[in-house]
């Protein structure tokens, strides 16, 4: 790892912020668990590192519309809150079913959203990736692409060609988009609030930009608004062993159910796209049928219709949609 | 380490900040340590390369294996991912910092002779912090809940069945294992 400076910010977002702009081209490191990893492949080479981590931007609380958590809060200690176990299991699924212990008592809130989308062939410098080195090429497209995305890969227009079919590896951020959050975001010239939807991008022309946060922004919490309907939820993680494995399809499913009739549903796909997938017409169209497995199906179809799979990862499609249908089960059947 | 860098396939550029040593105390098994890091040394090399505190072990060097796992404020963490810089004022408890006394092993190394938990022995210090979290933040209830927790440790020599043993028995045998 080459040598770099470490400024410690000690007072609270603002200074974090007054001291990146004096360092404009410095990092924020907090749980550092995907930086400093990045960094000693020499993937990341930051020259300034600003120290965000004695920040108190921890709170996990109550608010009028849900809960709002501090965007240092660990993975851990959100995954063990006793409110966000009562009111988003969903989001304590996912966090528990990302990485190892170690690495989630290590990892805070604003750094998962921040984890690179990634693929092999971008932590090997060898090899050409557009996300790493824009304009080198992509060396999953034609190369080995099984753990790859299926969706939202198409090229910016007609006149360029696909640039990045990394896969965003985190499940937090599947089960926070099945859950409307809205990221909390402090910059140079004030506040602004993001929807997690909208937050991490699809690669287009510009697959080096992961999120759509400003090199000059901070995030400061996650708001989980209170859902409109009471209802249910489960997260499915498809993946190669048991245990510490990215996903190679996951399922965020939120469904909330009167007599048998869907009256809400939410689904967000992990492991196929350069973002968490969701398709809000496709849930809207599920709204006033039956709770049933024709309805299920008929959803996942939909869902998975616009997938172009490469050499490898065709396998996917299938294992999307039957994983799409195991999980709206599986909270039906709660 | 400032010949090291020098050699370094990857070099500085001619802007950066100077980045040189800074002092800080280190609170590692009870006892404080003043020293000079850079700012890119790890947890893990400073314990092993400064402190010859060499039980936690390097295995992959990208929080991957967890040979190197020590506890943070009474929590494990992959010591080869944290910057000794930013870990001041901690408590940082490692392998040598476990038993309770010099003559004594702690009820989970005792069970790790016992139950074959290790053959080489290369993972065995950081089996044993994980292990030490997973008893004390109660998941070890069943051999499925101990393996899901254990996950983020490795064991090459497939060791499995008796680190589960191990941990299991220290849970059932309660505080004396």
């Amino acid at each position: 790892m080459k040598n770099f400076d470490l400024i410690e910010a000690g007072n609270g977002a603002a200074d974090a912020l007054r001291l990146l702009g004096t360092n404009p081209a410095a990092r924020f490191i907090a749980g550092g668990t995907n930086l400093v990893d990045l960094m000693k492949y020499g993937i990341e080479n930051p020259d300034t590192l600003l120290d965000i981590s004695r920040l108190t931007m921890t709170q996990i609380e109550k608010t009028a519309t849900g809960l709002r958590i501090g965007a240092l809060a660990r993975n851990s200690d959100v995954a063990a809150n006793e409110l966000v176990g009562k009111q988003f299991p969903l989001l304590s699924e996912a966090l528990l079913a990302g990485a190892s212990p170690q690495l989630r008592n290590m990892a805070t809130m604003g750094g998962n959203l921040m984890q690179r989308t990634r693929c092999h062939y971008f932590y090997d410098i060898s090899t050409p990736c557009n996300k790493r080195a824009p304009g080198s090429g992509c060396g999953a497209i034609g190369g080995y692409n099984r753990t790859h995305a299926i969706l939202g890969t198409e090229p910016a227009s007609a006149a360029t060609t696909i640039q990045c079919i990394a896969t965003n590896p985190s499940d937090m951020n599947v089960a926070l988009s099945a859950l409307d959050a809205v990221v909390q975001v402090q910059g140079p010239n004030g506040t602004r609030s993001i929807p997690l939807i909208d937050f991490h991008r699809l690669p287009g022309n510009t697959p080096q930009r992961d999120t759509v946060l400003e090199a000059n922004e901070l995030i400061t919490a996650i708001d989980l608004p209170m859902p409109k309907m009471v209802g249910k939820s489960h997260y499915l993680k498809v993946r190669d062993r048991a245990s510490y494995a990215f996903a190679l399809v996951s399922v965020a499913a939120r469904l909330a159910v009167e007599n048998g009739i869907i009256t809400e549903a939410r689904i967000a796909l992990g492991g196929v796209a350069h973002k968490p997938w969701r398709l809000p017409d496709v849930e809207q169209q599920m709204v006033g049928k039956q709770a049933t497995e024709t309805t299920f199906r008929e959803a996942a179809r939909q869902l998975l219709a616009g997938a172009k799979p490469h050499e490898h990862n065709a396998f996917k499609i299938e294992l999307a949609e039957s994983a799409i249908v195991r999980a709206l089960q599986t909270v039906a059947a709660k | 380490m400032v010949n090291q860098a020098s050699a370094s396939p990857i070099t500085t550029s001619a802007s950066a900040p100077q980045a040189g040593k800074r002092s800080i105390t280190l609170k590692i098994n009870r006892k404080n340590y003043k020293l000079e890091v850079e700012p890119r040394e790890t947890v893990l090399d400073v314990l092993r390369e400064r402190l010859d505190l060499t039980g936690s072990k390097k295995g992959c060097d990208h929080g991957q294996c967890g040979a190197c796992t020590v506890h943070i404020d009474g929590r494990t963490a992959n010591a080869c991912l944290l910057l000794a810089v930013m870990q001041q004022g901690r408590e940082i408890t490692t392998i040598e910092g476990v038993a309770p006394s010099k003559n004594d092993l702690h009820p989970l190394q005792t069970a790790f002779l016992v139950h074959d938990g290790f053959q080489c022995g290369f993972c065995t210090p950081g089996q044993i912090m994980s292990g030490v979290a997973v008893l004390r933040d109660g998941h070890a209830d069943s051999p499925d809940e101990i393996r899901e927790w254990m996950s983020g440790n490795i064991c090459r020599c497939g060791a499995y069945a008796g680190i589960v043993d191990a941990i299991e028995s220290v849970q059932k045998g309660g505080k004396r294992a």
